[in-house]
């Protein structure tokens, strides 16, 4: 990051006062052309499919995943999820009835909602296309026309399996079936909106294409799926924001993200969660990297009451090579589960993890890591870097990595580091006339700088700008 | 008006342990201190206690500073109030770099001068903290380190100095600004500080060597030993202890 915008953040850590319900916590009024009713059955799974005039398979598809969620186990690792009611939410919300590519025709709540976040403003300045979710459906996409010329696809989900059918079934859920895990199920059973991204051979998308996911009912499930292609030789940079208003009840968030990356292709995707701290987030990302090909997770993890979330990488092919940077904050009542999995399955693959969490006023962050090199992946490189900051005694961290290596030639690395903000760092900033919040504002953009500068500088001040507003917000 | 720092029967424990036990001492604006002792004799816990460190609690006594009671202000409030301190052992802050944490600095100045205060902007930063990097002689890339992380010995101190130039305060502690320095780094680090010496800057050398004094000239020496400050006088003090140790303070103070 330059040393302007590390500046710009510093400066602006100082002038926010906003909690988060001031700039995210509004919700409007509700006004719906369909809202499901509440609770999860064959019923409900059909009537989106039909809702959606979705092909036969897509519905059977559906029906299929239901059943495999019914049959597996709640997860009994990682977080606690007893607070969750499946038959209390609502699992498909419709805003609108057509999705627009003008910003202009947008619903006004909707385009409030938005304007209020500040998407419209940040398209024009610095992304390549741009998305907005609102509930369950996708309200409003548009690509830079360039790009589109090139044959570069940014669509929602749903009219990517209108449009693109045949390429739509080629790759989807081939990477994450529905028998992954039970929320991977679930979200197969009931998805809907997320976006479709296909990169034609040797295409630079050079700005990044963004999606903004925004829950603004109470008791709404968010169950967006997002498949991203990007062929040989191939570059895009993904970005995804999301918020939600405080409610005193809960929702759900549980999104399936797939990627494959063909040979020589790159793909990054970043993730800058917001979710006020009455969501569960349970989501499933993963990615298939092929020959010298190159995958990187950027996981900024703020907000929600309880997020599981192990962004996978699998290195099947010579070359290939994986990064997951990640960042998590666990506030007052929140729980961080978060980490990282990566699987050498070739020879010369290589893998970097550096996982970064703060826990403060109470807050829970745990880092979940499986590193794993198949036998015959000869010369795999990985190396394995986890630090937790605690800012009180009230707040916990703990680290469950998991390392598998079947092969000898390899080299791995691994750090991991627990470290508490002491007193002689804070007495030193004050005695140079700086105060006790500030200080601590200075060392945890300090501590989180490193992912921080692998960010685009606009989302790298919003970083900086939430940890901050968290840091705040979870005051009293 | 000159700026006054007034120690009056300054007793300070740390742990419920007593470490000073009475020290008196004044320092305006201006003028140049050398507080010399051994190891021990409690002169950092002055600084740390002067500059308001949680650890160390006042049991009795006063600081003045400015009239204002210092005892009552925290050490961010003391050093916006116009106080100094160059750590002996500066403490590194990963992530934020120098010049970051010295704008955050200036800034909590200007907004107690001025509450609707935007900060300094990027550009006058830019030219204030290149023209004390110049006048220190230090590369304009030291700016855009972190803060003391990974910094030679030599390069903390100067660092220290750095700050002390651009946050210009009235009086200022330098603890053992010479130790562990080979004898070019104290040079270097000894004319940074004689360039700030000056009306306007009040300077309490702590150290237990003289070499640095030799460079810095101290109009008032004092000598502290056993948490109390045994001995007074001009720069002939210190040539005193160049050439007599202390010995002879702790044969003479020293309580059975």
């Amino acid at each position: 990051m330059s040393e302007q915008t590390q500046l710009d953040a510093t400066q602006q850590l100082a002038e926010i006062k906003q909690n988060y319900d001031e700039k995210y916590g509004f919700h409007v009024p509700e006004r719906y052309v369909f809202k499901a009713q509440k609770g999860l059955s064959r019923e409900v799974v059909a009537a989106i499919s039909e809702m959606k005039g979705e092909p036969q398979w897509m519905r059977e598809f559906r029906l299929r995943s239901l059943e495999i969620f019914y049959r597996k186990p709640m997860p009994t690792w990682g977080g606690d999820l007893s607070g969750i009611d499946f038959d209390d939410i609502h699992y498909y919300v419709r805003p609108t009835d057509r999705q627009q590519r003008s910003w202009d025709e947008v619903p006004e709540e909707i385009k409030y909602t938005f304007d209020r976040l500040g998407i419209p403003e940040a398209e024009q300045k610095f992304l390549a296309g741009a998305g907005a979710q609102f509930e369950s459906e996708v309200v409003y996409h548009s690509i830079r026309k360039d790009l589109e010329e090139k044959g570069v696809i940014f669509l929602d989900t749903d009219s990517a399996l209108r449009e693109y059918p045949d390429l739509f079934r080629e790759y989807w859920a081939t990477v994450i079936p529905p028998t992954d895990n039970k929320f991977a199920a679930l979200n197969s059973a009931v998805w809907s909106g997320g976006s479709f991204i296909y990169v034609p051979k040797g295409v630079h998308v050079e700005m990044p294409l963004q999606a903004y996911f925004r829950i603004n009912t109470a008791n709404m499930g968010q169950f967006e799926r997002t498949l991203i292609i990007v062929d040989e030789g191939a570059s895009v940079h993904y970005v995804e924001g999301c918020t939600a208003p405080t409610y005193s009840s809960d929702s759900l968030h549980s999104a399936v993200v797939e990627i494959i990356v063909k040979r020589g292709g790159r793909a990054r995707y970043t993730t800058i969660q917001n979710w006020s701290n009455n969501v569960y987030n349970l989501v499933t990302k993963r990615a298939v990297a092929y020959q010298d090909a190159v995958m990187e997770w950027v996981d900024c993890n703020i907000g929600s009451r309880l997020t599981m979330k192990y962004p996978a990488i699998y290195l099947v092919e010579p070359g290939a090579h994986g990064e997951v940077l990640s960042v998590a904050f666990a506030g007052k009542g929140q729980h961080q589960d978060a980490g990282a999995k990566i699987i050498h399955a070739a020879p010369r693959t290589t893998s970097q993890i550096i996982s970064k969490s703060i826990s403060m006023h109470g807050g829970r962050s745990s880092y979940r890591g499986l590193l794993k090199v198949n036998a015959g992946a000869v010369g795999s490189k990985s190396n394995v870097v986890c630090d937790a900051l605690l800012m009180d005694e009230l707040s916990r961290t703990d680290t469950y990595p998991s390392i598998e290596i079947d092969e000898k030639d390899v080299t791995i690395g691994h750090e991991a580091s627990v470290s508490k903000v002491n007193e002689e760092q804070l007495f030193y900033m004050m005695s140079r006339g700086i105060d006790e919040d500030t200080a601590n504002a200075m060392i945890v953009s300090g501590f989180i700088e490193p992912v921080a500068k692998e960010l685009p500088a606009e989302y790298s001040i919003e970083l900086y700008r939430l940890v901050q507003l968290q840091m705040e917000g979870s005051v009293g | 008006m000159t700026a006054v720092l007034e120690i009056r029967n300054l007793h300070v424990s740390i742990d419920g342990k007593p470490i000073l036990k009475g020290v008196n001492l004044t320092v305006r604006q201006g003028e140049i201190h050398a507080l010399m002792g051994r190891n021990g004799s409690g002169k950092s816990t002055l600084a740390y206690a002067l500059m308001g460190h949680p650890a160390y609690t006042v049991d009795e006594g006063q600081i003045l500073f400015d009239g204002q009671d210092v005892l009552e202000m925290e050490a961010d409030e003391r050093s916006r109030a116009g106080l100094f301190l160059a750590f002996q052992y500066p403490v590194a802050v990963p992530g934020v770099t120098l010049a970051n944490f010295l704008r955050a600095a200036i800034n909590a100045r200007r907004k107690q001068a001025n509450p609707e205060d935007k900060g300094i902007s990027i550009q006058e930063f830019r030219r204030l903290l290149l023209s004390k990097m110049q006048m220190l002689k230090i590369d304009p890339s030291f700016a855009g380190r972190y803060l003391n992380d990974g910094f030679s010995g030599g390069e903390k101190k100067r660092a220290e100095i750095l700050q002390l130039a651009t946050l210009e305060p009235k009086i200022a502690i330098l603890d053992e600004t010479d130790s562990g320095l080979d004898i070019d780094a104290l040079r270097v680090v000894a004319e940074g500080v004689n360039k700030l010496i000056g009306p306007n800057l009040g300077v309490l050398v702590i150290t237990h060597y003289e070499q640095f004094l030799n460079y810095i000239k101290p109009q008032f020496v004092h000598v502290m030993f056993d948490g109390r400050i045994v001995e007074e006088g001009g720069f002939e003090l210190a040539e005193k202890i160049q050439e007599q140790g202390y010995d002879w303070v702790a044969e003479k103070y020293a309580t059975t």
